[in-house]
């Protein structure tokens, strides 16, 4: 169910990417895919009532796999923000030079390159 | 001693952090200049070193469960050469041609970014890993496809980054179910168990995410938009980097790791594979018979050639692998060198609009024969590259009784040829006096870069030597290929 969830809010995330005309709108419409991302990892690496995967002397590898959440998710996770961060950065200074060179954030305004 | 393969990808990022802070007005013009292409030489060089050898490199010296791995074998070798050979001849050129825009250490900075990730790409032993590279290199081309800042430049760098990003969001989607499925992220672990899970529809829904998302980033035709607008956009070295590197990298090279080695030779992905190869051949070169656009005639045209590397791979066979990947090797070497010809054609007369030029090959001879060597070379003529990839390919074809295809891939080379005689006979050979009077002369740097390039589309052919179906260091890449599963 949740897991359907998550494809729900990608879903929108490619709607507003496909069908939205504002620049700022479009950027809106990534941030939204890679939650709807982030939150599916999150969930498949989940566990009820389970420890932190933290590795204590003495402790068995076998036991750490057994009674914690899933570590690897979480740096994936990690890592895809920063990721999303550097995009979102990109996408945004794209869209104020843009703004200056057109005067708009329409892209159906923006249509120079064809052929 | 397999340690010197981090090297790879933190001697670009280290020069690429450290280029930004040299300035200020007692700075040296050609520091920026000399330090980058010292790093481009240096791997070159160690991509030379590579030859011939395999190995795993364990990060930080964790084992493969919990830590990453870089991995050398045949295929990677070879895709190593073809980057840092090419970004090394594109970096000679850029000295000088990036004269015509702002900032040169900026620039610099995100071309090294850019080799980075692409050398991070073919190395990386983890499908995450994988996916971060990949970005980083995305947000390098971004960056570079932009960077003149003019209406055209912005527009198609947006429109590149909205694409790329889809794709890239499509490739992140299949990796997290790969993972709920299979429970590890590791290549080597991943090719043993994908194959036991094939039926389950979760893991053909994240290989069908890998197919989409990987054709955006190699441009093959239904997912072709963002290429036409954003190769010719660019400066001229980042067109050539990006037709000739990385879509390749990024799109074909994974493709065919992930098809051929991960998940598991099928039918359906070859039938696939061979429409979409089909399909971009045939689209890429009528579009490109169409334009006046120099530069954008060449990028349909790469859109052309990328589908004789689908087609070889999907066939499937030994030789159509062989083909394939020798196919991609002189298209990186020929479609850079045409890039940089039309960036010096732009250099000197300010324009790349064909019906404007004419009568170039007496004001510059050097990049006319260049550009005449690449245009044999792309559309096969003996005894050029391209003639030995090409054929190897309709041969390939033929073997396994593919003969429409076969016919399509010949017919196809004779409309390339078309295409790029187009060019010649507008912009080098037809006669025009008006704009050939006050021509800039080529830089010696930017003449030496495609020198090399000349010479490599030559010398490539001499890879034939070590037989027809065996050439020269594809022939172990190919190994990799049709071997199947990885070992460690």
């Amino acid at each position: 169910m949740t897991y359907a969830l998550c494809l729900v809010l990608i879903s929108i995330g490619l709607y507003a990417v496909f069908v939205k005309k504002n620049v700022v709108k479009i950027v809106l419409g990534f941030m939204i895919i890679e939650y709807g991302i982030n939150l599916l990892l999150m969930i498949i690496g989940f566990r009820y009532s389970a420890d932190a995967p933290i590795i204590k002397p003495g402790t068995l590898i076998a036991d750490i796999a057994a009674g914690t959440v899933d570590p690897v998710p979480q740096a994936i996770v990690a890592s895809s923000i920063i990721i999303g961060l550097a995009l979102l950065i990109l996408m945004v200074a794209l869209c104020i030079r843009l703004f200056e060179r057109f005067g708009t954030f329409d892209i159906t305004e923006m249509r120079r390159l064809k052929g | 001693m397999t340690f010197y393969l981090i090297l790879f990808i933190l001697i670009p990022l280290a020069t690429a952090f450290i280029l930004p802070l040299i300035r200020g007005k007692n700075v040296v013009n050609w520091i920026p200049d000399a330090l980058a292409l010292g790093t481009q030489g240096i791997l070159a060089l160690l991509a030379l070193m590579t030859i011939g050898k395999t190995g795993v490199y364990h990060i930080g010296g964790w084992q493969a469960p919990i830590g990453i791995d870089l991995r050398l074998d045949g295929l990677t070798t070879l895709m190593l050469l073809v980057i840092n050979i090419v970004a090394l001849c594109l970096s000679i050129f850029a000295v000088p041609y990036m004269k015509l825009y702002t900032s040169k250490p900026r620039f610099f900075c995100l071309f090294l970014l850019l080799v980075a990730g692409v050398n991070g790409v073919v190395l990386t032993g983890d499908l995450f890993n994988l996916y971060l590279f990949m970005e980083l290199a995305s947000i390098a081309s971004f960056a570079l496809v932009g960077f003149g800042c003019e209406h055209d430049e912005l527009e198609a760098s947006f429109k590149y980054l909205v694409q790329g990003s889809i794709g890239s969001a499509f490739i992140f989607l299949g990796i997290a179910l790969t993972y709920a499925m299979a429970g590890t992220l590791s290549l080597t672990d991943l090719s043993h168990l994908l194959p036991t899970l094939s039926s389950s529809p979760v893991v053909m829904f994240a290989l069908v995410l890998f197919l989409v998302g990987f054709s955006i980033k190699a441009a093959l035709v239904p997912f072709h938009a963002w290429l036409p607008d954003a190769h010719p956009s660019a400066p001229a070295p980042v067109s050539a980097m990006l037709s000739g590197v990385v879509i390749k990298t990024l799109g074909i090279y994974v493709l065919a790791r992930l098809i051929f080695n991960v998940f598991g030779v099928t039918d359906n992905i070859l039938w696939l594979l061979k429409v979409l190869g089909t399909l971009s051949m045939v689209i890429g070169v009528v579009l490109a018979l169409a334009q006046w656009d120099m530069k954008r005639l060449y990028a349909y045209s790469s859109i052309s050639q990328i589908g004789y590397i689908a087609l070889g791979l999907g066939l499937g066979t030994p030789l159509g692998i062989i083909g394939a990947l020798y196919h991609l090797v002189n298209h990186s070497v020929f479609k850079s060198l045409l890039f940089l010809t039309a960036g010096s054609v732009q250099y000197s007369t300010g324009t790349r609009n064909l019906k404007e030029l004419g009568g170039l090959n007496k004001q510059m001879p050097v990049t006319g024969a260049a550009s005449l060597i690449a245009s044999m070379s792309i559309s096969g003529i003996p005894p050029l590259n391209g003639f030995f990839s090409k054929l190897i390919i309709i041969v390939a074809c033929i073997g396994s009784g593919h003969y429409v295809l076969g016919t399509i891939a010949a017919l196809v080379s004779i409309l390339t040829l078309t295409a790029v005689l187009k060019v010649q006979k507008h912009a080098f050979f037809k006669s025009l006096a008006t704009t050939a009077t006050q021509l800039r002369k080529t830089p010696l740097l930017m003449g030496t870069a495609m020198i090399l390039l000349s010479l490599l589309c030559v010398g490539l052919s001499l890879l034939m030597l070590g037989g027809f179906s065996t050439p020269f260091i594809i022939s172990q890449a190919a190994a990799v290929l049709v071997n199947g599963t990885l070992g460690n």
